[in-house]
């Protein structure tokens, strides 16, 4: 008999015959999701995210480009990360290569396997877009694909992620049930709070453990609200 | 790195220990200041006391469920798994697992491990299993790193190097990490273990990681971290594998979100980790990152021991969070290595037991006043305290006695003259005339106490009856009225 056998014999020989309590994880969430409109949960999601320590910069659909290449520009990164078949990626790079110097941008074009040394020591940083936001706990959730692998928010030192600021949740239960999530995840999905930290030395907190030391949230923002009340809000 | 001897603290040894432990000044500070802070920031969480209840409960009746179905979760766990292109493997021991993992990693003739944070793995001392196999296992978690540079074992489960002071961490970095300056400073020794371990991600042949959560309906690895050496290690290298105990399934996705927020309230006093890791294949054609090998590997190792009862099967409601630990005036005083067990704490007290056998844990159970703050803060309403009776009472009752679900080390702590005792104890005072007797006896000659009273005076000083009993003074009470 195998370990496997056994394993679940003893179990099966155990478990109790009378059907469980059924937790009500709906109704839970049905009482305690808050139903705030758009500004006030997004003034939420950049308390939270900011408390955290990551840049949130609220910006426009017609402006974010712009609103990135201010960013590169300040900062100086040499090599930029993004990925340039996709619509966003495309709109970036044309940013990027309009700045005075501009950086060198690459793309994550071949497995991993075949320029690991790079993607490490030479990408000062990554540029990707999310696929939601989390309001109360502050959170982006992102699901990496070919164009934009799960590497990319992790090993540069920074990552610009551009978020569709109309697509930000109350909490986590509303997106799994809002995008069925149960009826099937990708390879790997993310939900990302923050630039990597740890506090594993006398209980200091200090950013950059293992992964980006900055996270800044490029959030595009409806164009009907307005973005000084909205940093007012907070 | 492998020719640091490996400290054991056999449990055993936990009163010698404990002694050591408490006469430690610095240790203690160093214990209570940090629990402070923890239950400081974990209160800070929690404003809305009803809510915090009404999480609880919720969190307590997810993980009831899932246990309920625990075989048929397993199985569905292992077919959706399967399904997805993760090949899964189970071992009933330590040894099982560890001969599983190095068989992998042996196939494709690997030598170098990362490893993110995994408990299970310290269950089953895996580090030491690679080694002696020609493998290097490297942890990753900036605490889980410190300490096996130092040759020790973590002493908190969600903090591994809390006993370690800054100073020494400076020393140690500066020993082991090749030019790496003296510094005192937090976030330069950040960064002098994060471009070590960089290292480390580029070279590696495998990663290994623990699990928070198996979610049966899709097939999903869940992992909770904020260092992102977690991600590394389940994304860099060409092999994922990962290990956990068989308790960590659950059967729907939805039953991970009240268990996740929590899971990182109650352990470290934050709103969310930084990272929520979900993984649930290999990497797909087309796909550019990610191992194209990945294996889970269920460890039993005395979980279906505390399964097979209906009381105990409530230690394995635990999501591990480490909230009872720093709440518990007792490990606050001793630290975490003073119970020689791979789990400290409240938890450890009450798991260690179906891991190890009732032979080499019995004091464990023991060492507690029973004051109750760990079931209090327990985010899935374990009754700790009383597990711990529970434990007290399997491990004196007689080895040779006949129960439907005996434990490893059964009688452990049995004493056929303690049991006499309380036997003629039963007889007495089942008996009206029999005891008045015994009591009208016992305060006549009272002088005639035995000094040494087995048990007792271990630790106290001998009982003495007083002149008259209970009863006859409230006699001459009520006739003097
Ligand atoms: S027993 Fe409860 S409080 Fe202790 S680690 Fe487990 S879940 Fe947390």
């Amino acid at each position: 008999m195998s370990a496997r056998d056994r394993i679940l014999g003893k179990l099966r020989a155990a478990a109790p015959a009378q059907t469980p309590v059924e937790p009500d994880v709906a109704g839970y969430y049905a009482r305690h999701t808050l139903q705030h409109a758009l500004p006030a949960r997004l003034a939420h999601f950049s308390h939270m995210m900011r408390a955290v320590h990551t840049e949130v910069i609220y910006t426009r659909a017609d402006s974010w480009p712009q609103a990135l290449a201010a960013r590169a520009a300040q900062a100086g990164w040499r090599h930029v990360l993004l990925a340039p078949n996709t619509a966003h990626g495309a709109r970036a790079a044309q940013a990027l290569q309009g700045l005075a110097t501009p950086p060198q941008l690459k793309s994550y074009d071949r497995p991993i396997d075949d320029w690991k040394a790079e993607l490490f020591h030479d990408v000062d940083a990554a540029f990707t877009t999310t696929r939601a936001g989390i309001a109360e706990t502050g959170t982006l959730i992102v699901w990496p694909d070919a164009d934009e692998p799960r590497a990319m928010s992790l090993v540069p030192p920074v990552h610009i992620a551009l978020f569709d600021a109309s697509r930000l949740y109350e909490n986590f239960y509303q997106a799994v049930s809002t995008e069925g999530w149960a009826n099937g995840l990708p390879t790997n999905s993310l939900l990302i709070s923050g630039p990597s930290k740890t506090a594993d030395i006398q209980q200091t907190l200090a950013y950059g453990a293992h992964g980006p030391r900055e996270l800044i949230v490029l959030a595009i923002v409806p164009d009907d609200i307005d973005l000084a009340e909205l940093e007012a809000a907070q | 790195m492998s020719t640091h001897p490996i400290t054991v603290h056999p449990a055993r040894s936990f009163k010698a220990n404990s002694h050591d432990a408490v006469n430690d000044p610095h240790l203690r500070k160093s214990f209570r200041g940090a629990m402070d802070f923890l239950m400081a920031k974990r209160a800070a969480q929690f404003p809305d006391h009803n809510e915090l209840e009404a999480l609880r409960s919720l969190g307590e009746t997810v993980r009831q469920r899932c246990l309920a179905k625990l075989p048929q979760l397993l199985e569905k766990l292992e077919a959706q798994l399967t399904a997805n292109g993760v090949k899964v493997h189970w071992a009933e021991t330590p040894e099982e697992a560890n001969a599983i993992i190095h068989g992998l990693i042996a196939a494709r003739n690997g030598k170098l491990a990362v490893k993110g944070k995994s408990m299970v793995s310290e269950e089953t001392e895996l580090n030491h299993y690679l080694e002696a196999h020609g493998v290097q296992a490297v942890e990753s978690d900036m605490g889980e790193y410190i300490v096996q540079l130092a040759g020790e074992k973590p002493s908190h489960i969600i903090m591994p190097a809390i006993h370690k002071t800054k100073a020494q961490i400076a020393t140690l970095f500066h020993d082991n990490i090749p030019a790496a300056p003296y510094t005192e400073d937090v976030d330069e020794l950040i960064q002098l273990g994060r471009n070590a371990l960089r290292g480390m991600y580029l070279k590696a042949d495998v990663g290994i990681s623990g699990v928070n959560f198996a979610v049966a309906e899709t097939g999903t690895l869940c992992l909770v971290e904020n260092e992102g050496n977690g991600r590394m290690c389940t994304t860099v290298p060409d092999m994922h594998i990962a290990i956990t105990g068989i308790e960590k399934v659950v059967e729907k996705l939805s039953d991970v979100i009240p268990l996740y927020s929590i899971l990182p309230r109650s352990a470290t006093g934050q709103a969310i980790t930084t990272y929520f890791n979900m993984i649930s294949r290999p990497r797909q054609p087309g796909e550019k990152d990610g191992p194209r090998e990945v294996h889970l590997v269920l460890l039993d190792n005395g979980r279906s021991q505390a399964y097979a009862d209906e009381q105990l099967r409530k230690t394995l409601q635990c999501i591990r969070c480490g909230a009872c630990m720093n709440h518990c005036p007792v490990y606050s005083r001793i630290g975490g290595h003073a119970y020689g067990t791979v789990y400290p704490g409240p938890i450890g007290k009450i798991i260690s037991p179906h891991m190890l056998g009732l032979n080499d844990t019995q004091d464990l159970p023991t060492a507690s006043s029973l004051c109750g703050a760990c079931g209090e803060v327990c985010p899935v309403r374990i009754p700790i305290p009383e597990m711990l009776m529970r434990l007290r009472e399997e491990a004196a009752r007689d080895p040779e006695e006949k129960v439907p679900h005996p434990l490893a080390g059964q009688g452990a702590a049995y004493s056929p003259q303690l049991a006499r005792v309380w036997s003629l104890w039963r007889t007495v005072y089942s008996r009206p005339a029999l005891y008045r007797a015994f009591s009208w006896l016992a305060t006549r000659l009272r002088v005639f106490t035995p000094r040494r009273q087995l048990g007792w005076t271990v630790h106290r000083t001998p009982l003495t009856p007083a002149k008259q009993s209970l009863h006859e003074l409230v006699r001459q009470r009520q006739s003097s009225r």
